[in-house]
C-alpha cells in the first residue's frame, strides 16, 4: 500500500446552521457564505485560495459549475472540478484536494456543499437506469434501497428492530449537546424510535434523515501552511475509496458494502489499526448504515454491531470509541450532499479540541467515511493531529 | 388484490436498446441479454457484456423463477400516485440465471419472506404490463 506524501492538513472549516426551509435563497449564496467562515476559521482570504472543489448540485448551474462557484467567488483557481460521490463527495474531495497539492497544481483548496430547500423540489429528468427499472415497481429511491439492505441484514444475522433503532437514539442523545443540531431539544428512546410510523419496512422514520438545506466547507492546504493558521493542523493521515455499483438489485453484497476495502485502505495508509482511532464520524443516512459500517470496519463480526455498541458504552462522547458527537445527519439533519461533509467537520473540531461540552477527551485520531446512493459509493479518511 | 392497473403512476423510460425488455414482458416471455463470448446472463440491457465487454450480445428468454433476495413493505412511497395501495412489497429477486431484478411482489402484506421462490408474471400497473413476481403455489391470484 502506497502511503500519501507529502501530507496535507484540514486548516479551516465552515458550517451553517440547517433550516427546514430557505424561501428564495439560491445555492450560490449559501455556498458562499458557507466558504466565508471556513476562510475566517483558516485566517486567510480569497487570494490565498487557488484550488476549488465543489459538488454537483447547484441548482442553478447544470454545467460549467466550478467555473460558475469561481467566478460568483471572485476565484481564479489553477485547479478546479466538481465531486459527485453522493453523500461520499465530502470526504472524496478531502482527499482530492491532497493530491492536487502533492501534484504541485495547488496549494490551498476550498472544498464547499450545501444546498437550498425551496418549495417544490423538481422531480428528476433522469434517464438512466436507476430511473427505468425501479420505480416503475414502486421503489422510491433510498429508502427503499436501505430498507431492502436493513432486512437483508436483520434476516442474516438475526438482529432485531430495537439493535437498529439503538442507533437513531444514540444519534438523538448525541443532538441534544449540539445546539445546531435540527433535533436539538427533541431526543427520542429506543421505543419512541419503533413507535415512530414504519416509512418502508423495516425502516421507520427517526431511522432516517431528516432533509434540511445547509452548508459546509473545508480548507485543505499544506501541512506547512496550516502550521501557520490559527487552529491546530488536522491531518489527513490516509484515505481509501470504492464503487461498487450504482442502483441496489446490482449491489454484489447487501450485507457489506465498498466501505470496507475503503477504510482497510485508509487505516493502511495512516499505520494505525481501527482500535487506536478514537472518534468513528461514520455517515448515517439510515440506521442500517452505521450498523454495517462498524462491522466493515473490522470492530466486531458480521451480526454483532448492536453487542458491540453495548460494549463501546454507547455513542456519546464518553464512549470507548464515540461515534457522531455532532448528532450524526441522524440528529443533526441532512443537508443534502454537505451531509456529508459534516462528518469532516466534526473531526476536525473533536481533534481541535474545541467540540465544548461535546468534547472527546484526548480526541487525536478520527475515521470519517462518507456512502453514497445505495451503499455503492465509499470513502474513508483517517484524520489525526499528530502528522 | 388492490387495482393496480388504475394507479397514476410512472412507467419505464425506455430507450431502443431497452425497449424488448418491457415488450416480451409485456407478452409473457421474461428475456434479458446473455453474452455469447462469456455466457453470462446480465442485466439491465446494455450494448455491451458488463463482464468481458463483448459486443456478442442476445436477448433469450429466461426461465422466470428465482429467489427472494431482500423485499421491503413500502408504506410511504416516494411517488404519490402508489398511495391508494400502499402499502405493497417490492422486492429483489435473483433470477435462477443469475442477475438480480428490483420488482413488485404481488403478495397479501407480512407472506414475504427472504430465500422464497417466486415466478414471474406480467402484471397491469398503471395501463402498463410489467414484470412483476408471484408466488409459484398461487397464494395469491394476481388481478
Amino acid at each position: 500500500m502506497r502511503h500519501l506524501s507529502p501530507r496535507a492538513a484540514i486548516s479551516g472549516i465552515g458550517e451553517l446552521k440547517p433550516v427546514r426551509r430557505t424561501e428564495g435563497v439560491t445555492t450560490l449564496e449559501l455556498l458562499m457564505q458557507v466558504s466565508a467562515l471556513a476562510l475566517e476559521d483558516a485566517g486567510i482570504g480569497p487570494d490565498q485560495v487557488d484550488g476549488l472543489l465543489v459538488g454537483p448540485q447547484v441548482g442553478e448551474t447544470p454545467q460549467h459549475v466550478p467555473a460558475m462557484v469561481s467566478e460568483y467567488f471572485g476565484l481564479q483557481p489553477t485547479m478546479s472540478n466538481m465531486v459527485d460521490l453522493g453523500g461520499a463527495s465530502g470526504p472524496g474531495m478531502i482527499w482530492r484536494a491532497a493530491a492536487a497539492i502533492a501534484a504541485g497544481q495547488c496549494e490551498t483548496v476550498l472544498c464547499v456543499l450545501g444546498n437550498h430547500r425551496n418549495t417544490p423540489a423538481p422531480r428528476s429528468p433522469n434517464r438512466n437506469p436507476a430511473r427505468e427499472f425501479d420505480p416503475p415497481f414502486g421503489a422510491s429511491g433510498a429508502n427503499t434501497s436501505y430498507a431492502l439492505l436493513m432486512q437483508a441484514h436483520m434476516a442474516a444475522f438475526g438482529c432485531a428492530a430495537e439493535d437498529y433503532a439503538v442507533i437513531a437514539a444514540g444519534a438523538r442523545g448525541n443532538a441534544q449537546l449540539n445546539p445546531d443540531a435540527i433535533f436539538y431539544g427533541q431526543p427520542a428512546d429506543v421505543d419512541e424510535v419503533l413507535a415512530s410510523p414504519m416509512v418502508a419496512s423495516p425502516l421507520h422514520l427517526f431511522e432516517i434523515v431528516m432533509p434540511v438545506a445547509g452548508g459546509d466547507a473545508v480548507v485543505v492546504t499544506t501541512a506547512e501552511n496550516a502550521k501557520e493558521g490559527p487552529h491546530r493542523p488536522v491531518h489527513l493521515l490516509g484515505a481509501g475509496e470504492k464503487i461498487t455499483h450504482r442502483v441496489v438489485s446490482q449491489a454484489p453484497n447487501l450485507t457489506s458494502g465498498p466501505l470496507k476495502p475503503a477504510m482497510a485502505r485508509a487505516l493502511s495508509q495512516s499505520c494505525l489499526g481501527i482500535e487506536q482511532i478514537k472518534f468513528l464520524s461514520l455517515y448515517d443516512c439510515y440506521t442500517i448504515m452505521v450498523a454495517t459500517t462498524i462491522e466493515d470496519a473490522g470492530l466486531c463480526g458480521p451480526g454483532q454491531f448492536a453487542n458491540w455498541l453495548r460494549d463501546n458504552g454507547g455513542m456519546g462522547p464518553q464512549a470507548n470509541q464515540p461515534i457522531n458527537t455532532h448528532g450524526g445527519q441522524l440528529g443533526f439533519g441532512q443537508p443534502d450532499l454537505a451531509g456529508g461533509m459534516t462528518h469532516v467537520v466534526e473531526a476536525v473540531r473533536q481533534i481541535r479540541g474545541n467540540a465544548g461540552e461535546r468534547q472527546i477527551p484526548d480526541c487525536e485520531t478520527a475515521l470519517v467515511t462518507g456512502n453514497g446512493a445505495t451503499m455503492s459509493e465509499a470513502v474513508a479518511l483517517v484524520l489525526g493531529g499528530a502528522q | 388484490m388492490k387495482d393496480l392497473s388504475q394507479l397514476d403512476v410512472p412507467g419505464p423510460t425506455k430507450t431502443p436498446l431497452t425497449a424488448p425488455f418491457w415488450e416480451n414482458a409485456a407478452e409473457g416471455k421474461l428475456t434479458i441479454q446473455k453474452c455469447g463470448s462469456c455466457g453470462e446472463h446480465f442485466f439491465y440491457p446494455r450494448p455491451l457484456c458488463p463482464n468481458c465487454w463483448s459486443s456478442d450480445v442476445a436477448w433469450t428468454e429466461v426461465r422466470g423463477s428465482g429467489r427472494l433476495k431482500s423485499f421491503s413493505q413500502i408504506w410511504k412511497p416516494g411517488h404519490p400516485g402508489w398511495l391508494p395501495v400502499t402499502p405493497y412489497l417490492v422486492g429483489l429477486v435473483e433470477l435462477d440465471e443469475g442477475p438480480t431484478l428490483l420488482s413488485h411482489i404481488l403478495v397479501e402484506r407480512n407472506e414475504a419472506k427472504i430465500g422464497d421462490r417466486l415466478e414471474f408474471i406480467p402484471q397491469n400497473i398503471g395501463g402498463q404490463m410489467l414484470p412483476c413476481f408471484k408466488y409459484p403455489d398461487n397464494k395469491e391470484e394476481p388481478v
